[in-house]
């Protein structure tokens, strides 16, 4: 059997001496493994960084098999390497992308916004608000979609300044009432609305990071992964 | 004589679990000592066994050693103003090898990793802010790798080192020696190009 398709790394692992175990997060085919022979080389190595954009074939007698996978380096993404607060973006999703995703299940409209997430931490200081909107993406692609088309209580489209953490619905201002702290904030920067400040982004972030929480917990796995935290810790700073 | 093949299996065995060695050249390996016994098999078993038995983690920096302090650390030849972070010590061992760094190191036993839940507390981040801080120390070189988890790490440890007062530098990266630009990823390329210098 064997496939072809374009990915980005999220993570790689030594395998014996001179080999590796990559996964990346593919166009098709999801979150996938393979094993690249020798790729604990000089030659290969540099190409297999996470957050790297590979073209990647893989191969193997049987689908249950991990396979091996052909690395091409599309665009290495390395610029990031020197940014602090990119780089922490990039662990950050690195890290979600590989503890919530399913293996080997297509996700085609993350898959676009994750490499175009990517693409905007190589490219500048201006994306933390793609990676808060890039959270409430992986939450609606993993079935757990925050609904912020209008008021749960009211029903009014404006003024909608909390979501309710038992539902993910968005509740004015009116409609929180008395129940406003007990509801997480719901930044204009969530909405889609601006570019909003880190304190803004940060605030959203409480409230993605909830759900993925709940997410983390129905799939029985451990707490959210450290990188966000630190990104969070970071924004949080600035 | 079945006895003794089974001692010879063991040491086939053992050797076989060095790094580079397969049961097939870990065979060959054993096959030559066993024909230098005297000259080779019996002084290499009792460095071994003295090394076992002496070598420990040096109290400040973590390179290995033969004693409480390893020879760079106890040496009065090498710089306290500069201290080089590195990974492990293979790394140290690398810097030594170019024969130009004067100072001393730290080796820091690893790096941060977001998926192996590697965190600051694993590594020996806290002894290094506190060894700039004691000390006479006015640089230092953050000598890891040029990886996601390398410089994560380089980030990490200039924000911990944020407020001491110290010079915080890392190693160029670039084009290497004898490397051709055809065959080099576009980021080193990048890199490169952005740490480029009058000529």
């Amino acid at each position: 059997m064997d496939w072809q398709d374009e990915g980005a790394i999220l993570s790689v692992r030594p395998h014996g001496e001179s080999s590796a175990i990559v996964e990346a997060f593919t166009a098709g085919h999801g979150r996938h493994a393979g094993v690249v022979r020798g790729g604990a080389s000089r030659k290969i190595a540099p190409a297999l960084m996470p957050g790297a954009q590979v073209a990647l074939t893989w191969r193997a007698r049987l689908d249950q098999h991990i396979g091996t996978f052909t690395v091409e380096p599309v665009t290495s993404r390395a610029a990031i390497l020197s940014d602090r607060l990119a780089l922490m973006g990039l662990n950050a999703v690195c890290a979600l992308l590989h503890v919530t995703l399913p293996e080997r299940e297509p996700h085609e409209a993350l898959y676009a916004a994750s490499v175009a997430l990517l693409d905007r931490l190589a490219a500048g200081p201006d994306w933390p608000s793609d990676y808060l909107r890039w959270e409430a993406k992986l939450l609606e692609d993993l079935g757990y979609g925050l609904d912020l088309g209008r008021c749960a209580v009211t029903g009014t489209r404006d003024d909608l300044a909390f979501v309710s953490p038992r539902t993910g619905r968005a509740v004015s201002t009116a409609g929180a009432g008395e129940w406003a702290d007990r509801l997480l904030p719901l930044p204009a920067v969530l909405l889609g609305q601006g570019r909003g400040l880190p304190a803004e982004v940060v605030a959203g972030l409480r409230t993605t990071g909830h759900f993925l929480e709940r997410l983390m917990a129905d799939l029985g796995h451990r707490p959210l992964p450290e990188a966000r935290r630190r990104l969070i810790e970071a924004l949080a700073g600035m | 004589m079945a006895e003794t093949a089974r001692d010879i299996e063991a040491l086939i065995d053992l050797m076989a679990r060095l790094p580079g060695l397969g049961p097939r050249s870990a065979r060959r390996a054993v096959l030559h000592l066993l024909k230098k016994r005297g000259g080779l098999m019996a002084p290499l078993a009792a460095q071994m066994a003295h090394v076992a038995a002496t070598a420990q983690d040096c109290a400040i920096c973590g390179n290995i050693g033969t004693g409480d302090l390893c020879d760079i650390c106890a040496s009065d030849r090498r710089s306290e103003a500069e201290i080089c972070v590195v990974e492990d010590v293979a790394d140290l061992w690398a810097m030594e090898r170019g024969q130009t760094f004067t100072g001393r190191y730290h080796v820091l036993g690893g790096t941060l990793s977001a998926l192996d839940a590697v965190g600051p507390e694993e590594l020996r981040i806290p002894q290094l802010v506190e060894r700039v801080r004691s000390g006479a120390v006015r640089e230092v070189i953050l000598a890891l790798a040029a990886t996601v988890d390398g410089q994560t790490t380089a980030h990490y440890v200039a924000d911990a080192l944020a407020g001491t007062g110290v010079t915080v530098t890392s190693l160029a990266q670039g084009v290497p020696i004898g490397g051709e630009l055809d065959y080099l990823d576009d980021g080193t390329i990048q890199a490169a190009l952005r740490a480029r210098r009058a000529f």
